[in-house]
């Protein structure tokens, strides 16, 4: 039996090292005096800072402003933005409309799980690769066990989304990192399987985030805001819109494919 | 000629509905797996007969809902000290809005210690192992781990009380009640000592919770589902009592800073 040691030393204050508020006198951010020091850093430099302890190149730094930003689609009917859109049209507030909408993006089927499952990926391969392992005997054999994630892609395989930041990486000399070589490598490979295995947006990001040094599970956190500035826009627009005018549904857009109609007999 | 736009449609086996004639928008009536919920039950069926009946398709016998009010009971209010409850407190001292202290209680509640994603991976253990000590046995020695997913690395077996000492009063007067329910219920009471023998450590809590939700038919998705559900009540009315309380008499705790430029070592 391990026992409550660990509690009872944890027991009474918080021990950290990433940081304090001292209100009216100074505030630190792991280790440095966050006004002093780190009070003129873009946002995203510091939610990354906060998050791995590094800092990115400026040139990284823009990557990732611009995968992010040209992922933000305020199309209100995509499923994470559809709920804050119905929180605003249901007159709640934005915070709960924002932060319920993020919580819905770590999904399976898009959103915070494809990414991880494509960055482990990556970082698989290219360790078979480099332990002299043939790529294409690797993604074929994953390709036929299970679902490779970070390839293919609902209702239209192309990604409209990857030539822009492709452009963007090779303006700023970040185009030639092992994990995004890797990850269109795989993709010349898995289109010879089959030819809707076109990369994913997921892929791209996931591939970016491990040239920039991030393990999984920082960029599982890295990446969980990726969608807010999409979002907000769905939210706007359906607290302006009249109350409950959001898709409303009628009865008969139930199709109820259930039991049928039977009486309860109290006990 | 273009086809004509598709109808949008939700499919549901559980909910049927018929319009007020005057409104295509407006509920007449609304049917629960058959059951007219306002027209018939109302008054005869209580709130965990309606819980089963919305979970499983059909109505629960008196001694199934007997069970799932007995854990309904004892999943209630897991108390101040619990870390859901907590979550919920602080949004409640500070004023913050009634779903954001639901919200956090969800969030803490659905973790992997002591959370709703515990219960999660106990019933797929049940699902597995049974009542079979041998099986129990393996898996405690392995328990499994899941590759790169959002959820983090098991650090202790589902079920039990990683920092405890021995099961506690209540995990032992639970397991006594439930018991008297069901065999396999009085199975897991006659081998706690062996299982916890096998895990290293006590059972706490969940093991039985996910037994009981096990032997009611529920899958392992829908026991967490209801676990998330059937805690709610603590947390909300902790969250509302702070308020009420206010925050100079809320714990904040010292801090012990590690990694502090100003080489302080305490505030």
């Amino acid at each position: 039996m391990s026992g409550y040691r660990l509690l009872a030393e944890a027991h009474g204050r918080l021990r950290t090292r990433v940081g304090a508020a001292f209100p009216g006198t100074r505030a630190v951010f792991r280790g440095q005096d966050l006004h002093a020091e780190l009070g003129d850093l873009d946002y995203l430099d510091l939610y990354h800072y906060g998050i791995t302890g590094r800092r990115l190149s400026a040139a990284q730094l823009r990557l990732l402003h611009a995968i992010w930003v040209n992922t933000s689609y305020p199309d209100a009917r995509l499923w994470n933005n559809r709920v804050a859109a119905l929180a605003a049209s249901a007159r709640s507030p934005v915070s709960l409309g924002m932060t319920a909408a993020m919580a819905v993006s770590d999904a399976m089927v898009y959103g915070g799980q494809p990414g991880l499952w494509a960055m482990a990926f990556f970082k698989r391969m290219l360790a078979a690769v480099d332990a002299g392992a043939s790529l294409a005997d690797c993604v074929l054999a994953e390709a036929r066990d299970h679902t490779v994630y970070g390839y293919g892609r609902p209702i239209n395989s192309t990604d409209e989304r990857i030539p822009w930041v492709m452009a963007k990486a090779r303006q700023l000399g970040l185009d030639q990192g092992r994990h995004i070589l890797i990850a269109f490598e795989i993709e010349r490979i898995l289109l010879t399987y089959r030819p809707q295995l076109k990369m994913n947006y997921a892929a791209l990001h996931a591939a970016f985030a491990a040239d920039m040094g991030l393990s999984v599970p920082e960029y599982h956190v890295l990446r969980m805001p990726v969608f807010m500035a999409g979002i907000v826009p769905c939210y706007v627009e359906a607290s302006e819109a009249v109350e409950g005018t959001l898709l409303p549904l009628k009865c008969d857009d139930i199709c109820y494919e259930g039991r049928e109609k039977r009486t309860w007999v109290a006990e | 000629m273009s086809a004509a736009p598709r109808k949008e449609v939700v499919h549901t086996r559980i909910w049927q509905e018929e319009a007020e004639p005057d409104n295509p928008f407006a509920t007449r009536v609304a049917r629960c797996h058959g059951y007219d919920v306002y027209g018939d039950m109302l008054g005869k069926a209580g709130w965990i007969e309606m819980l089963y009946l919305l979970f499983r398709g059909e109505r629960p016998s008196a001694q199934q809902a007997a069970l799932l009010e007995a854990l309904a009971v004892a999943l209630a209010n897991p108390g101040p000290r619990d870390p859901m409850v907590h979550a919920a407190m602080c949004g409640g001292v500070a004023g913050s809005t009634a779903a954001a202290s639901l919200m956090a209680a969800l969030a803490v509640g659905a973790g992997q210690n002591g959370g709703a994603r515990e219960v999660w991976l106990a019933m797929q253990a049940w699902e597995s192992c049974g009542t079979d000590l041998a099986l129990w046995h393996g898996y405690l020695s392995r328990p499994p781990q899941p590759g790169v997913d959002i959820w983090p690395e098991m650090a202790h077996p589902a079920g039990f009380a990683p920092h405890g000492v021995q099961a506690t009063l209540p995990v032992r007067q639970l397991l006594a009640h439930l018991a008297r329910h069901a065999p396999e219920l009085a199975w897991l009471q006659q081998q706690r000592i062996a299982l916890e023998a096998d895990a290293g450590l006590p059972m706490g809590m969940l093991l039985p919770v996910a037994a009981t939700l096990h032997v009611l038919g529920f899958t392992a998705e829908q026991g967490e589902m209801l676990v998330l559900l059937l805690r709610l009540p603590g947390a909300a009315v902790h969250a509302l009592e702070q308020w009420r309380y206010g925050f100079k008499r809320f714990p904040f705790f010292p801090v012990e800073l590690t990694d502090d430029p100003a080489g302080k070592v305490s505030a």
